[in-house]
C-alpha cells in the first residue's frame, strides 16, 4: 500500500481531484448496480437503499473515495470508508484457496432453509445499533451452507449480502469516460447507443485538441459536445449547428465539471448563418430543416426543473419515460448558460472567421437522421485537409454517405469502421472473457475533406 | 506542425504550405508518406516527379500534380496520419487501442502523463495531443538510440514542448523520484510490467489511472496480481477495429441467372445515365467487412490508485 499523500497537487482546472461545493459528481452505488449524477450542495440528498442521505459529507473529499451508510444520532449519515481498515483481505484470503480448490456444489440443496436468521432477527439487530457489516457477518455465521461453498461462491455470497445490508457509494469524477459508460449502461437509447470506445474514436478521428474549432452536430443530448469541450482546455470552440428555430438540447454537458472558461467555448449557430450567403442549395437545406424539426419535437421538454435537488437518476427507468428521469434543476449559482443546459449564440466575428477559414474538424452524431443529408451540408464548412467523422448506430446510412462523398469527390481517406470491445475477468486460474458483452458500439465513417476544384496545370490528358 | 501550439497556427486559419512544413503525401488510403517541404526538394513516385516548390503557397488538402499529370494530395499531419506513416522501430499501437487508452486514462488538457517504453512514439503523439496546451508527457525508453530517434521525431512533428524523452530502464529502476505523487496517468508497455507497477503507484496521484498494455495473457495475469495491493477498479479489455468496404451495384435477379454464374454488376462499368430497361432496378449500396484484419493487438489493463483518505 502506498503511503504518499498529495492531495494539493492539482487545483484550479477541470482536472480537480477534490470535490467542492456545487460540483457535479457521479455516484456509483454498489459497484455499478446503480449510477447517478448529483450536484454537491449542502441541501442535496440521495436515497440509498431505504435511507435518505445528505450529500454534505461528500464535499471536500477526494474523488475515488468510498462511503457507507451509517446510522447516527440524527439519522443515516454517509461516512467515508478507509480502505486499510477493511482492506482487500477478503480477496487475499480467497487466493490461497482457489488454486487447490476441491470443494464443489454436489451437496448443495436449494430448499431455502440454509439461512437460520429471520427478517425479524435482522430488524432487531438494527434496532440495537448493529452496522451493516455486523449483519453481513451474522448472516454468514448463521448460514448452514456457507462453509461448504467454494471460496469463489463464498465471496459472491458475501458481496451480495454486503450490497443489500451495507451499500457502498463510490465518488467518481464525471469525465467523458464515466458519463458515457453510465449512460450506456442505463440509458443507451438516450445517447444513440454510443459506446465509450466509439466515443473515444470519434474524438481521435476528429483530431480534437486545444485550439481546434470543432463543428459538432450533436443529437445525443450534449454527450459529444461535452466530451469535445473536455479536450479543448478552454482554447478553441465547439460549435453546435442547428436547423429550425431552437438549438438542440445539450443537457448532458451539465454533468461535466467544465471550467467557466471552457463553457464559454461551447456555442451554437443556425446552419444557414454558417453557410456562404449566396449558397444555391436552399432546397436541400430545407429538407434538413424538416428532418431536424421532427427530431426536435421529440426532444422537447426533456429538461424539467425540479425545485430542491439537482439529481439525474440513472436508475428509475421502469416507467420507460425518459423525461421523468432527468429532473435536472438549473445550476443555481452560475450565470453561465451552458451549465443550465443551453449554450450561447456564437459571436458574429467568430462566425465570420469560420466562414472564411472553415472549421478544423467535424463530428456528426445524429442517430435518427440521414447521414448524407447532414454531411453534404456540413462537410463543405470544413477547411481543406480537415478530418471529419460521422457516428451512426446503423451501417447502411454510412455506406450510402461514403459512396456519395466518394463519387462527388468531396473527401478522401474514407473509411467505415466498427470497434469491437471485450472485457476479461482476470483471476488466478479463472481468467476468461466476460460472459456478456455489448455486441455493437455503432459505426463510424471517417474521412478528410479535400479541395475539389484543383485542376492539373497544363495540357493534361485525363 | 502536428498540433496547433497556439491560436495563430490553427488549421482552420487556412494555413498554406510553407518551406519546411511537414506534409503527408497521400496516394491512396494505404499509401502515404511524410515529407518535409524544401524549396529544392523533389518527390518521385509511380505518378511521376513532383517539385516541392509547386506546393509552397497552396492550402493543405490540395491536389499536387507531377510533370506527367499524375497527382497526390497534400495533407496536414495529424496524430492519426502520423501513426500510419511513422518509421517502425518497434511494434506500435494503432488508433483503436490509442483512443481507448486516452479515454480510459482520463487524460484532459493540463495532465502530467508518464509513459514507458517510448517505442516508435505512436501513442506518445496522441498523448501529447490530449495533454496540450499546458500538460506534459514524460516518456522513457531504455534503448538509447530509440530515444534519440524519438526525440528527432517529436522535433519534426513539433511536439518537443509537450514531450520529454528520457533514457531509463523503468522495470529495473522505476520512474524518477521527481514525479512522485505528480502523475495523473501512467502508461506501461513493458515485457514485465509487474516490475514497474510499484513505482507507478508511487508516481500517481490518488485516483489516478494506470494502463498496462501486454500482448500475452500471462503478463496480464501477473500484472493484475501485483495491482491488487494498491489499486482498485482493475479491468482488462481487448479492442479491435473492423473496417468495411462499400460498393454500389446491382445483384443479379433470378431471371438473369440462366446458366451463368452471376457476378455483381458494378455501376462503374455500366453508366447509370443510359436509363435503359436492362437495369431498371435501383442501384444499391452494399457494405462488407474487409477480409484480413488484425485479430489481436494486446490486452489493456486499467486500474485506479486506491484512495487512502
Amino acid at each position: 500500500m502506498s503511503t504518499k499523500n498529495s492531495e494539493e497537487n492539482s487545483s484550479g482546472n477541470q482536472n480537480r481531484r477534490i470535490t467542492w461545493e456545487g460540483c457535479s459528481v457521479l455516484l456509483d452505488i454498489n459497484d455499478g448496480d446503480r449510477v447517478l449524477f448529483a450536484r454537491l450542495t449542502a441541501g442535496s440528498k440521495v436515497k440509498i437503499g431505504d435511507k435518505n442521505c445528505s450529500l454534505q459529507p461528500l464535499i471536500g473529499r477526494p474523488f475515488g473515495s468510498s462511503f457507507q451508510v451509517e446510522v447516527g444520532a440524527d439519522g443515516p449519515v454517509l461516512s467515508q470508508i478507509i480502505p486499510n481498515a477493511e482492506g482487500n483481505n477478503l480477496g487475499e484470503k480467497m487466493d490461497d484457496q482457489t488454486m487447490e480448490e476441491c470443494r464443489d456444489n454436489r451437496a448443495l440443496v436449494d430448499n431455502n432453509t440454509a439461512q437460520s436468521l429471520t427478517g425479524e432477527d435482522i430488524d432487531d439487530m438494527r434496532r440495537k445499533g448493529a452496522t451493516g457489516d455486523d449483519i453481513v457477518q451474522a448472516l454468514i455465521a448463521n448460514s448452514a451452507t456457507f462453509e461448504k461453498k467454494t471460496a469463489f461462491s463464498q465471496e459472491k455470497y458475501r458481496i451480495k449480502k454486503q450490497k443489500k445490508y451495507a451499500p457502498r457509494v463510490l465518488l467518481r469524477r464525471p469525465l467523458a469516460r464515466s458519463i458515457c459508460e453510465a449512460y450506456f449502461k442505463k440509458h443507451a437509447e438516450k445517447i444513440g447507443y454510443l459506446r465509450v470506445d466509439t466515443l473515444s474514436l470519434l474524438l481521435s478521428m476528429a483530431n480534437v485538441t486545444a485550439h481546434s474549432d470543432v463543428l459538432v452536430f450533436d443529437m445525443l443530448e450534449g454527450l459529444v459536445t461535452g466530451a469535445v469541450a473536455e479536450r479543448l482546455g478552454g482554447m478553441g470552440y465547439v460549435c453546435n449547428p442547428y436547423c429550425g428555430t431552437t438549438p438542440y438540447p445539450v443537457s448532458i454537458v451539465r454533468m461535466f465539471n467544465l471550467s467557466d472558461e471552457t463553457c464559454k467555448r461551447i456555442v451554437h449557430a443556425r446552419l444557414t448563418e454558417l453557410q456562404p450567403s449566396n449558397s444555391g442549395n436552399s432546397t436541400s437545406t430545407d429538407q434538413l430543416v424538416d428532418a431536424c424539426n421532427i427530431t426536435e419535437q421529440k426532444n422537447e421538454n426533456t429538461v424539467s426543473p425540479s425545485p430542491a435537488v439537482d439529481l439525474v437518476n440513472m436508475e428509475e427507468s421502469s416507467s420507460g419515460n425518459m423525461e421523468t428521469d432527468t429532473n435536472v434543476a438549473a445550476f443555481p449559482k452560475s450565470g453561465n448558460s451552458v451549465k443550465a443546459g443551453k449554450s450561447e449564440d456564437a459571436h458574429r466575428e467568430v462566425i465570420e472567421s469560420w466562414k472564411e477559414n472553415g472549421f478544423s474538424s467535424l463530428i456528426i452524431a445524429a442517430p435518427n437522421m440521414d447521414a448524407w443529408d447532414i454531411a453534404k451540408e456540413l462537410v463543405p464548412l470544413l477547411s481543406y485537409s480537415a478530418p471529419f467523422v460521422i457516428y451512426h448506430q446503423y451501417l447502411e446510412p454510412l455506406a450510402t454517405c461514403m459512396h456519395n462523398l466518394q463519387s462527388k469527390k468531396m473527401a478522401i481517406n474514407l473509411q467505415i469502421s466498427e470497434p469491437w470491445l471485450r472485457e476479461y475477468q482476470v483471476l488466478p486460474s479463472r481468467t476468461h472473457p466476460h460472459m456478456q458483452m455489448s455486441s455493437s458500439g455503432g459505426y463510424l465513417l471517417s474521412g478528410t475533406r479535400i479541395s475539389s476544384n484543383d485542376q492539373a496545370p497544363i495540357n493534361t490528358n485525363l | 506542425m502536428l498540433l496547433p501550439v497556439d491560436s495563430t497556427e490553427k488549421l482552420s486559419f487556412n494555413r498554406c504550405i510553407m518551406d519546411g512544413d511537414l506534409v503527408i503525401v497521400y496516394e491512396r488510403h494505404d499509401v502515404m508518406k511524410p515529407i518535409n517541404v524544401s524549396e529544392k526538394g523533389v518527390l518521385q513516385n509511380r505518378f511521376g516527379v513532383f517539385k516541392h516548390s509547386d506546393w509552397i503557397g497552396k492550402p493543405f488538402g490540395s491536389k499536387a500534380f507531377s510533370s506527367k499529370g499524375g497527382f497526390v494530395y497534400l495533407l496536414a499531419p495529424t496524430p492519426e496520419l502520423w501513426t500510419l506513416v511513422l518509421s517502425h522501430r518497434t511494434q506500435i499501437l494503432y488508433i483503436a487501442d490509442i483512443s481507448f487508452v486516452i479515454m480510459y486514462l482520463e487524460i484532459v488538457p493540463g495532465c502530467v502523463v508518464l509513459e514507458s517504453g517510448t517505442g516508435s512514439g505512436s501513442l506518445t503523439t496522441s498523448l501529447a495531443r490530449a495533454v496540450a496546451p499546458n500538460g506534459h508527457v514524460y516518456t522513457f525508453d531504455f534503448h538509447e538510440q530509440r530515444a534519440v530517434s524519438a526525440r528527432e521525431d517529436f522535433e519534426r512533428t513539433g511536439l518537443s514542448s509537450l514531450v520529454t524523452v528520457g533514457v531509463r530502464d523503468i522495470q529495473g529502476e522505476g520512474f524518477p523520484d521527481e514525479f512522485i505523487g505528480r502523475a495523473d496517468s501512467v502508461f506501461l508497455d513493458l515485457p514485465q510490467p509487474w516490475l514497474a507497477i510499484p513505482s507507478a503507484a508511487k508516481m500517481l496521484q490518488q485516483d489516478g489511472v494506470l494502463c498496462s498494455f501486454s500482448p500475452c495473457i500471462e503478463q496480464v495475469q501477473r500484472s493484475c496480481e501485483t495491482l491488487k495491493s494498491s489499486f482498485t477498479d482493475i479491468r482488462t479489455f481487448e479492442i479491435l477495429l473492423h473496417t468495411y468496404e462499400v460498393r454500389e451495384g446491382n445483384l443479379a435477379s433470378l431471371q438473369d441467372s440462366d446458366g451463368v454464374l452471376a457476378s455483381l454488376k458494378s455501376s462503374k462499368k455500366r453508366p447509370r445515365s443510359t436509363n435503359g430497361q436492362e437495369d431498371s432496378r435501383p442501384q444499391s449500396v452494399m457494405a462488407r467487412r474487409i477480409g484480413e484484419v488484425r485479430g489481436h493487438t494486446g490486452y489493456l489493463t486499467f486500474a485506479r490508485l486506491s484512495c487512502i483518505g
